[in-house]
């Protein structure tokens, strides 16, 4: 665990972590950032000391399970409060930049 | 669409002892009211951007809740696949694309709903069913401008959102299918399967059946090879044709010195060829998470055996079934094509009203194609007519006479019909006078015959049909005929 | 760039406001009182509205609690319950009672901001279900109060349109991230106020403005309607000057709701008639390794309070939470790592801030850097790094391992006794521009408040005395899951005490 704590936050990892985010930062938020998550980054290995082998994940407070809704129409949002708020819009769609070079 | 599983096989070897590996990812949209965690309508073809709530646009603030409905209708499929239903949980895929309105999918991860299935394929082949888990559907992204529209290079993108939130379930195969036919006929078993469980209407034309293929070579016996996925394949047919495109690709690569690389491509079907889309180097780093908005899926016993008990008979026992009943082979042509118009509860009813079953399945196959499951004939006067002919009451062109009519009419009494048309088969001794006459007046041919000339054989048939004014029944003239030869040469 | 800006550029000097008898707790009505006299006809819900934006208009230019102040539609609300009432109709238990909103919940047509660039001017087009609860129950709507952009932040110095101040010290933070609502209740600008608690968003701001602020267990008010920033950990909760006017404030809002998954399948717990029934015999945690650092007038108030309940016939009992300071790790993993995705819509796609650009791509970076503020961006990246392929393991798969050893540990401690006591933040109201410097000194701020999150726990802040400068001081009563009435009879009791 110490070694993969010890990865060093370099200004490419916090770039390649700002593409993931879709955060353009400025030189200088790159360079702040980079110092800050390293910072943050070396503080948080207090919980290296717990011994957390046998410890199982919580995820929530209080788990519940089987929340359902049944299968039924409710009306929605009517089409202008759908586009209302958008930046852009054409024949009742929202209208954005061209998707170049990837595909889902 | 037509039954893939008994047409000709279109398969090729590959070259060299090389072997394809296949698995095959298919999403269908599961036929519900609503979406698979809000209540706006899951409806196809409607105005863009209408069946749209707080949930579907991502707006902040909004948060799922499960649709029981698409639950039950993933376990019946999943059951229906030999699955083992199982406590399951939601993740957030993240990634961005402008038809994901949250910026993240949530779907099924490390424990997914239904687990370790299998489908089987004719010639006892068993195919691996993975997974089938329930995740929600994106909206639509429409590309314009730029180069004919595509992706590449468009000027600007159109997004409705309707489809957003539709549920959707992914069956993943194992790799275990070795060749384009059993591709094929895997998809349309599992379409069968989808369609007889009612769980999706699995229209692979309207995109709510999409198959992805995984393809991979290697030599016999060796490990797997580095697999290409494979997307945009929208028929049973482009299934066969890419797998068939991407595995020479492959081969000729290979053996050309080249190193696959792990990508996914996309099948340009006009072409006839897939293309890279994206390799995996720029890969999206998909940083899954427990979806903390919803919680536990652990259906109860008694709801998983309910929904067993509530299956219906599943294609495959229903072909074993009428194969048994109609002393058929379970694989023919007939019974898929019987089998998959729902018609098979029909030919048992006219067997039950003491017809002739083998019969049946065969005027039913040829003249009930658009008949449905349900056709108006009634099975009685179905099972009259084949008995008319099993016992040689009519010829089988006079029963086809006959069955065109009660078709057309929506029944009638096969007899009637007969008699009213003077439709008769003639009776042996008449039958036997008439081939003597036959061979007497066609001399050349019969020589022919004696000699040995196969193709002679049908010339006297036809003559004899001629003579009798159709009355005579063709199977009956050509088993005399045989008859006459044999005792002639000796 | 947004950065919280120094006292200086509001031309104000480092010198205490009014702390007029106004300012004193017991100087504004409280909402049982203003309900009792709205409904018995001593005064209108019309009047009451008004004598709220008078002193807003006094005041509010100085604090800055509001992002937004619906005057128009709150007299609409007003005039309407004022016409019901003199019809004889039943109104609902806040009948003509102002309340205020952390700008984070959805109002159907109000703008609804997060103290945000990239949703400003936001109009949502449905109502959380608070919002509905609350109008149901027959609350007036004054206003939209400010945040830490996305609830991030402890001082609401993270807010894109500006801080808010203290009242009780214009040179001060109010605390955060809900500081607009605690303020706009300590300024008497609201008879009440909500706000989100996601580490101790409504718990710190109420004892550094002296009120009091409920973070009820998790699940128990329904989240449907609030802007998420950390799903498994948010809560809404109330302010007011009054322990009475909390219970009252919680029974309106909590109970099931089924358009939030988590939402606990049971109907509102009594609560006010928990707030008579005295401590006598219930068990006090006393937490005896206490993280260090906190201020030692703060911890001298929370000294009395324990003499408080005892001589009020209470037991103190001992009880360790060995694990209590490794919650600021394990929040600071998890709440970024969820924060991450939760914000990830705001795309520029179908709402909000867009900065065009020549691709998606481009546009998404570009929208997403220019509506971002400092904090949020920070966040963002370290729950998307924590998240990534390579490191989940390391960071958020170890976080959610301590949240386990923490919650254990309440669990062992809630065995031995009743409620725990606490301070509720180590430190009275700081001033302006003393912590964003450093993001750990300010994270330090929510030490005692967080654990309570990562459990579930029910935990509420009540003001109790004064610390350093004369400025307040809370104290924490933290309890199990569900525990809002034994906690609510030990608040009911401190603030007799006082
Ligand atoms: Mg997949
Ligand atoms: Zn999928």
């Amino acid at each position: 665990m110490a070694s993969e704590r010890s990865i060093k936050i370099t200004p490419e990892v916090v770039t390649k972590v700002a593409r993931l985010a879709r955060l353009n930062l400025t030189a200088e938020e790159l360079a702040r950032t980079t110092h800050q998550l390293a910072d943050m980054l070396e503080h948080f290995r207090d919980i290296d000391k717990l011994d957390l082998a046998d410890v199982v994940p919580m995820t929530q407070p209080h788990p519940l399970k089987n929340i359902f809704r049944q299968d039924v129409v409710v009306a929605g949002l009517s089409h202008q409060e759908v586009l209302d708020n958008a930046p852009a819009t054409q024949d009742g769609r929202f209208r954005v930049p061209p998707t170049i070079g990837f595909d889902v | 669409m037509s039954n893939a599983s008994s047409a000709p096989t279109h398969s090729t070897t590959l070259p060299n002892g090389w072997e394809m590996v296949i698995g095959l990812e298919v999403h269908v949209e599961l036929d519900t009211k609503t979406k698979l965690f809000s209540a706006s309508p899951n409806r196809f073809g409607d105005e863009p951007n209408t069946n749209i709530d707080p949930v579907t646009l991502g707006l902040p603030g909004a948060l799922p809740v499960l649709n029981r409905h698409a639950v039950e209708l993933a376990m019946r499929l999943g059951l229906a696949l030999n699955c083992t239903v199982q406590p399951s949980t939601f993740h957030r895929k993240n990634y961005f694309y402008p038809d994901l309105s949250k910026a993240y999918q949530i779907t099924q991860y490390d424990q997914p709903l239904n687990v370790d299935g299998y489908l089987m394929l004719p010639g006892d082949i068993r195919i691996g069913i993975e997974r089938a888990h329930l995740e929600e559907d994106t909206g639509k992204s429409t590309h314009f401008g730029g180069s004919s529209g595509r992706i590449h290079g468009s000027d600007y993108s159109l997004v409705d959102f309707n489809r957003a939130g539709v549920p959707l379930v992914e069956i993943v195969s194992r790799p275990d299918i070795r060749t384009s036919d059993q591709a094929r006929q895997y998809v349309s078993e599992l379409r069968a399967i989808l369609l007889a469980v009612g769980a999706s209407d699995a229209k692979m034309e309207e995109g709510s059946m999409r198959v992805d293929v995984n393809v991979s070579v290697r030599q016999a016996g060796e490990p797997y090879g580095t697999r290409c996925e494979i997307k945009n394949v929208n028929s049973v047919r482009a299934v066969g044709k890419a797998i068939e495109y991407e595995a020479r690709r492959q081969v000729d690569l290979v053996e050309s010195g080249g190193v696959i690389r792990q990508e996914t491509r996309h099948w340009d079907d006009a072409e006839g060829r897939t293309h890279t889309l994206r390799t995996k180097e720029d890969a999206d780093d998909y940083r899954y998470f427990l979806e903390p908005d919803l919680v536990l899926l652990d259906p109860d016993q008694e709801w998983i055996d309910s929904v067993r008990e509530s299956l219906p008979m599943l294609p495959a026992a229903r072909r074993e079934r009428l194969a048994q009943a109609t002393g058929s082979d379970k694989e023919s042509e007939a019974i898929y094509v019987v089998v998959e118009r729902g018609q098979d509860d029909y030919v048992l009813s006219v067997a039950l009203s003491g017809g002739d079953a083998s019969r049946a399945l065969v005027y039913v196959q040829q003249s009930f194609a658009d008949a449905g499951p349900s056709p108006r004939v009634p099975a009685k006067d179905l099972a009259v007519l084949t008995v008319l002919e099993r016992d040689a009451k009519v010829t089988s062109t006079q029963a086809k006479t006959i069955l065109a009519e009660i078709v057309a009419k929506g029944g009638g009494d096969p007899v009637a019909i007969a008699d009213a048309k003077g439709f008769h088969a003639l009776d042996s001794s008449a039958l036997s006078d008439l081939v003597d006459v036959v061979i007497a007046d066609q001399g050349e041919a019969w020589a022919k015959y004696c000699g040995g000339e196969e193709k002679a054989l049908g010339a006297l048939v036809g003559a004899v049909m001629k003579t009798s004014k159709g009355k005579a029944d063709g199977k009956a003239v050509t088993a005399l005929l045989q008859d006459r030869r044999k005792s002639n040469i000796e | 760039m947004l950065r919280p800006r120094k006292m200086a550029d509001f031309g104000y000097h480092r010198q205490s406001v009014l702390m007029s008898n106004e300012m004193s707790n017991s100087s504004f009505p409280t909402v049982i009182e203003l309900v009792t006299d709205i409904r018995q006809g001593a005064t209108t819900a019309s009047a009451v509205l008004e004598s709220h934006l008078s002193r807003i208009d006094l005041r509010e230019r100085d604090i800055h609690a509001f992002n937004v102040v619906t005057v128009e539609k709150a007299r609409e609300t007003a005039a309407r319950i004022d016409s019901d009432i003199a019809a004889g109709i039943n109104c609902g238990p806040l009948a003509g009672v102002p309340i205020a909103l952390k700008d984070n919940m959805c109002t159907r047509g109000v703008p609804t901001t997060c103290s945000s660039k990239i949703l400003e001017g936001w109009k949502p087009p449905y109502d959380a279900t608070v919002v509905t609860r609350l109008q149901q129950a027959g609350a007036v709507i004054v206003g939209k109060t400010n945040l830490d952009e996305f609830a991030m932040g402890s001082s609401t110095e993270n807010s894109a349109f500006g801080p808010t101040r203290n009242p009780f010290d214009t040179s001060r933070v109010p605390g955060g991230s809900s500081g607009g609502s605690a303020a706009a209740v300590a300024a008497g600008f609201a008879a009440a106020s909500f706000g989100s608690d996601t580490g101790g968003s409504i718990r710190q701001p109420a004892a550094l403005c002296g009120v009091v602020g409920v973070k009820p267990t998790y699940g128990l008010v329904s989240r449907y309607g609030l802007i998420a920033f950390a799903s498994s950990l948010d809560q809404i909760g109330p302010f007011s000057h009054s322990v009475a006017d909390a219970a009252l404030l919680l029974e309106v809002i909590a109970g099931h709701d089924p358009l939030d998954s988590t939402s606990i399948p049971q109907s509102a717990p009594s609560l006010q008639s928990a707030l008579s029934q005295g401590v006598k015999g219930m068990r006090i945690g006393r937490i005896v390794d206490l993280p260090e650092g906190s201020e030692p007038e703060v911890l001298a108030r929370v000294d009395v309070a324990f003499e408080a309940l005892k001589s009020a016939g209470a037991t103190i009992v001992d009880v360790t939470l060995p694990s209590l300071s490794f919650g600021l790790t394990a929040y600071y993993l998890i709440a970024p790592a969820e924060a991450s995705s939760n914000l990830a819509r705001y795309d520029g796609v179908r709402y909000g801030l867009r900065v065009d650009a020549e691709d998606i791509n481009a546009m998404y970076g570009a929208t997403r850097g220019a509506g971002f503020g400092d904090e949020v961006k920070r966040r963002i990246m370290l729950g998307t790094y924590a998240l990534s392929a390579g490191y989940y393991d390391a960071y958020y798969g170890k976080a959610l391992k301590v949240r386990r050893v923490i919650a254990d540990d309440f669990a062992r401690a809630y065995s031995t006794c009743d409620v725990i006591l606490s301070p509720t933040s180590p430190t009275v109201a700081f001033p302006f521009g003393s912590k964003t410097n450093d993001p750990l000194t300010m994270y330090l701020c929510d030490v005692f408040t967080i654990p309570s999150n990562l459990s579930g726990d029910a935990a509420m802040s009540v003001p109790f005395g004064t610390g350093a400068h004369g400025l307040p001081v809370g104290v924490q009563v933290l309890a199990p899951a569900l525990g809002e009435q034994p906690m609510f009879r030990v608040a009911a009791e401190l603030e007799r005490a006082l």
